[in-house]
């Protein structure tokens, strides 16, 4: 119970974290953290499937995608700024 | 100005929460008892495990359906315009050590993904989660600079990507003729899901390393 | 109260801050990660509210494994629409949206 309570103060800190850290980069590696920390609520919901799927599509790929698409911005960016 | 509408959107998401907490905490139990009726129309599912018994018979048009978006997503993907990078140079040579880790834990990676496809039928896992491990190990490849980014699928590739849903429509119409939309004949129903999750398996992985391997193709240009 | 209430709780919770961060952020890459967070609130009010009783229930649990694998397909169609307009226009913000005054904050 009480790591439960725990675990959805964690849950809740995160996402507002990755919603609101104004470096990109650090957001997209705390949303990584948030899919992490999902992985582990659904395996206290006795959903284990849904755990591993989180695990490596919600906190693995998605990350994959978005630090990628944020190396790109960068990119981008020096680019325009020589 | 902006501080203005701040303050509203905060103040109407916050009552909006209000609202669904108390919604959520005055909600009458459900009439409907489902684990239940799972539980009881297990045994005639074809497998063992109830939720890999959900998505590939109760609800079976479900998983369909996803596949179908799935592969629409990616189509969608290839069909925007990207810049040609075919005389692209690898971004950044990944050191040796990756790249024999890469070799290394792919084999492993195939190994885990056909384990948990076949687990799926009395325990956890399936036909998702080996998908995303395979894509997992593409993805692996990819930044270890042993596997290229897609620019246009070939023509096995595009038969890989669409295996999953022929297969699965394909199962779906020959059992149509019989009656209804996926209902498996008793007796065949565990091998039918075997064949439809072994294909699902391989387009999920192609696919969901496609979403990751055609982003990364379309790289800035220097 | 019970665990699974509580996560349904957190859900909502969850899905709040997505919604307001989808409405506040105007770069688009944040509106994909508020997007994101906002269905990870769905799904766990789905199986959360589903298994109040202490009972698994196989069904929104299922139900919730196509959700995230929609969602992941959904990210990756968003972002190549993000790259496209920053690529063509040079941000990564909805052209109605206010020029920040960094225009491609990082």
């Amino acid at each position: 119970m009480i790591f439960d309570l725990l675990l959805a103060a964690a849950l809740l800190w995160s996402a507002v974290q990755a919603l609101t850290t104004p470096d990109l980069f650090r957001a997209v590696v705390l949303f990584i953290v948030f899919g992490l920390l999902m992985a582990l609520a659904w395996a206290r919901l006795d959903a284990p499937d849904i755990a591993l799927a989180e695990a490596a599509i919600g906190a693995g790929l998605s990350g994959a995608l978005l630090l990628d698409a944020v190396g790109h911005l960068r990119q981008k960016r020096r680019e325009r700024s020589p | 100005m902006k501080a203005l509408l701040n303050i509203a959107v905060l103040s109407l998401t916050g009552a909006l929460g209000l609202v669904l907490a108390w919604s959520i905490l005055d909600l009458p139990a459900s009439a409907v008892r489902l684990p239940e009726q799972v539980t009881a129309q297990l045994d005639m599912s074809g497998v063992a495990h109830p939720v890999t018994a959900v998505l590939l018979n109760f609800r079976g048009y479900d998983t369909l359906l996803e596949i179908a978006v799935l592969l629409l997503a990616l189509l969608g993907m290839l069909a925007l315009p990207r810049q040609a990078s075919g005389s692209k140079p690898r971004p950044v040579p990944a050191s040796p050590m990756l790249q024999t880790l890469a070799r290394l834990l792919t084999p492993l990676m195939v190994l885990v993904a056909g384990y948990v496809l076949w687990a799926g039928a009395h325990r956890p896992g399936g036909a998702f989660q080996a998908g995303a491990v395979l894509a997992g190990a593409g993805v692996l490849l990819h930044l270890a600079g042993l596997l290229p980014a897609w620019a246009t699928p070939g023509r096995a590739l595009r038969a890989g990507l669409a295996t999953g849903l022929l297969v699965f429509i394909a199962v779906a119409a020959t059992l149509m003729t019989q009656g209804t939309l996926l209902q498996y004949p008793p007796g065949w129903a565990g091998a039918l899901i075997l064949v439809i999750e072994a294909s699902l398996t391989l387009s999920l992985g192609l696919i969901l390393a496609g979403l990751y391997l055609v982003l990364a193709d379309s790289k800035v240009q220097a | 109260m019970n665990a699974p209430l509580i996560y349904a709780l957190t859900g909502a919770a969850l899905f709040v801050f997505g919604v307001t961060g989808l409405m506040l952020q105007a770069h688009l890459l944040r509106k994909i990660l508020a997007f994101n967070v906002m269905g990870s609130g769905i799904f766990l009010v789905l199986v959360g509210l589903a298994q109040r009783t202490g009972i698994p229930d196989p069904v929104p649990q299922a139900m919730v494994l196509t959700g995230i694998v929609v969602a992941i397909a959904a990210t990756a169609l968003a972002l190549a629409l993000a790259r496209q307009l920053l690529d063509q226009s040079g941000e990564m913000r909805l052209p109605e949206e206010e020029a920040g005054k960094d225009k491609l904050d990082v």
